[in-house]
């Protein structure tokens, strides 16, 4: 069995269905992307995964199933998602937005270890720890919400659209900074982009997500080869 | 002089009873949105509960910590009975809701104790092994003790982990969920401590305005002044504005004439000025929604 599995998935808001028995799955240690255009049901996707919007069919992790279970029990089980917007406590301190990453730890040492980790990918994060998590720019909150994540030690990291409104060197910045984690932790990431160039340069894994339907997956090597995809996604 | 400084700290030690409602109210208002009108009641009806224990023969400071106590599992359980249930309906619906359970706590007051005046005791000894001249030890111990309440209040937001949780709950209720908080009953939680806050001043005000249903309404409206004054987004501006409302109050009532008739129209004056020129209130941020 997968590491995630999910078989069928459906899913809703309000009466609208969104995605329409969606199937794929991962490995563990494996960096997967979904790639897709806006409104493709990428996002929709993640969210179903950890459970903050209605779905039908079946959603596995680890052999255990989660479609039962609210979002904190989820988290529990070792999800870390970093969501659209980044979803930054903005009046909270870098600092403190961290430690609320680990809310479902105990050990204050080992927390406290992991925060100097965490300012060691992200140098930046260290600069501004005291700050109002707010008043970052656009890329330090990225960075914060990639930490914040990795408070979680997580298993399984859902990642949504990292690059989304950064500039080109920052987005190169922060990919450069997810190999290193990938590297180091072995972290297994679900990566949602519509960036597909540079996604599938980290992923090993892509599946090609149309109005709801997987259309294409395979190995990013592959992907990244094809002909239509090159022409559609890629732009070269 | 003597007289200024004498209205000045009775004010201050009427103010912390102000300001001990406005924090409740504001820490609902924080997670909610909505001004809990039935905070004041709440607050009479835990006064009445230290009132039974008191006539079941416990020392004043036991039956005060327990009612205390007893007005913070209350608040948990009304969250998740009577609010959580109408989390997500209209506003009207909401503020209907908070309306309702007001009559419900002062009739069933009035129902269970009475609407007679009842004296209440103070939690202070007459005599602190000093006296002054200028205020009374009633007011005395009330101004050492909300202060201690509301520092404690402070450090623990400040510096705990269910208190960062319960912040984090209140102002980003999805990412709260994505960290693995509980974000039901973070705000059960608060309205646990805001119960348990308001009991303090009910407890405190009962001894100066004597113990009946309707003890609280007086109080409820400047607490609202005072949030508003402070700013309703801001904890630390609620509990100032409490203060501030409290001395200004006690000046009115001898500095201007008629003053002391016009007590609650001030109250009313300065919740509609302040609504009108400054919404955010002194120390509040003016916040943003998008829609």
């Amino acid at each position: 069995m997968a590491f995630l599995e999910v078989k069928g998935l459906k899913a809703f808001y309000r009466q609208i269905e969104a995605i329409h028995g969606l199937d794929f799955s991962l490995e563990e240690g494996s960096i997967t992307t979904i790639l897709g255009a806006n409104g493709a049901g990428k996002t929709t996707t993640l969210r179903a995964i950890c459970r903050m919007i209605r779905t039908e069919g079946e959603i596995r992790f680890d052999g255990q199933d989660v479609t039962g279970m609210a979002t904190e029990k989820v988290v529990q089980l070792g999800i870390a998602h970093v969501p659209e917007g980044r979803g930054t406590f903005v009046r909270q301190s870098v600092e403190e937005n961290l430690q609320l990453g680990a809310y479902t730890r105990k050990s204050k040492t080992e927390i406290a270890a992991d925060i100097e980790r965490v300012y060691d990918y992200f140098p930046r994060l260290r600069e501004r720890q005291k700050q109002q998590a707010g008043t970052l720019s656009g890329g330090e909150q990225q960075m914060l919400a990639i930490g914040r994540a990795l408070m979680l030690r997580p298993r399984l990291m859902l990642l949504d659209e990292p690059s989304f409104g950064l500039a080109p060197l920052i987005v190169q910045e922060i990919y450069g900074i997810m190999r290193r984690i990938r590297e180091s932790e072995g972290t297994t990431m679900l990566l949602v982009e519509q960036n597909a160039n540079i996604a599938l340069n980290l992923a090993d894994h892509a599946y090609l997500l149309e109005t709801g339907n997987v259309v294409m997956s395979g190995e990013s090597q592959v992907i990244r080869d094809d002909e239509n995809v090159r022409r559609s996604y890629l732009g070269y | 002089m003597d007289l200024f400084f004498q209205l000045t700290l009775a004010g201050l030690a009427i103010g912390s009873i102000y300001a001990c409602v406005a924090l409740a109210v504001v820490m609902i208002y924080q997670a909610t949105d909505h001004f809990n009108f039935a905070q004041g009641e709440m607050a009479m009806f835990s006064t009445f509960i230290c009132w039974t224990f008191l006539g079941l023969g416990l020392p004043v400071w036991v039956a005060a910590v327990l009612a205390i106590g007893t007005s913070f599992i209350a608040g948990l359980i009304i969250e998740r009975v009577i609010i959580k249930p109408v989390e997500n309906a209209p506003v009207l619906n909401q503020i209907i809701v908070f309306i309702g359970l007001l009559m419900i706590f002062n009739n069933v007051a009035g129902w269970i104790w009475e609407f007679t005046i009842k004296p209440f005791p103070s939690l202070f000894p007459d005599d602190f092994g000093f006296k002054s001249e200028l205020i009374g030890p009633h007011h005395m111990g009330v101004i050492a003790l909300t202060l201690t309440v509301l520092l404690l209040i402070f450090l623990f937001f400040r510096f705990t982990r269910v208190g960062l949780a319960m912040r984090a709950a209140a102002a980003n209720p999805d990412s709260a969920r994505l960290v693995g908080i509980s974000v039901g009953w973070m705000l059960a939680l608060g309205w646990g401590l805001a119960a348990a806050v308001g009991a303090v001043g009910g407890i405190l005000v009962a001894p100066i305005v004597y113990l009946e249903p309707n003890m609280m309404s007086g109080v409820l409206l400047y607490a609202f002044a005072g949030a508003l004054l402070g700013g309703v987004s801001s904890p630390g501006g609620a509990v100032l504005g409490g203060l501030i409302v409290g001395v200004l109050e006690n000046w009115l009532g001898q500095y201007v004439p008629g003053g002391s008739e016009l007590k609650l129209t001030f109250a009313l004056i300065l919740i509609v000025g302040v609504l009108l020129f400054k919404p955010a209130g002194l120390f509040g941020r003016v916040v943003i929604k998008r829609v």
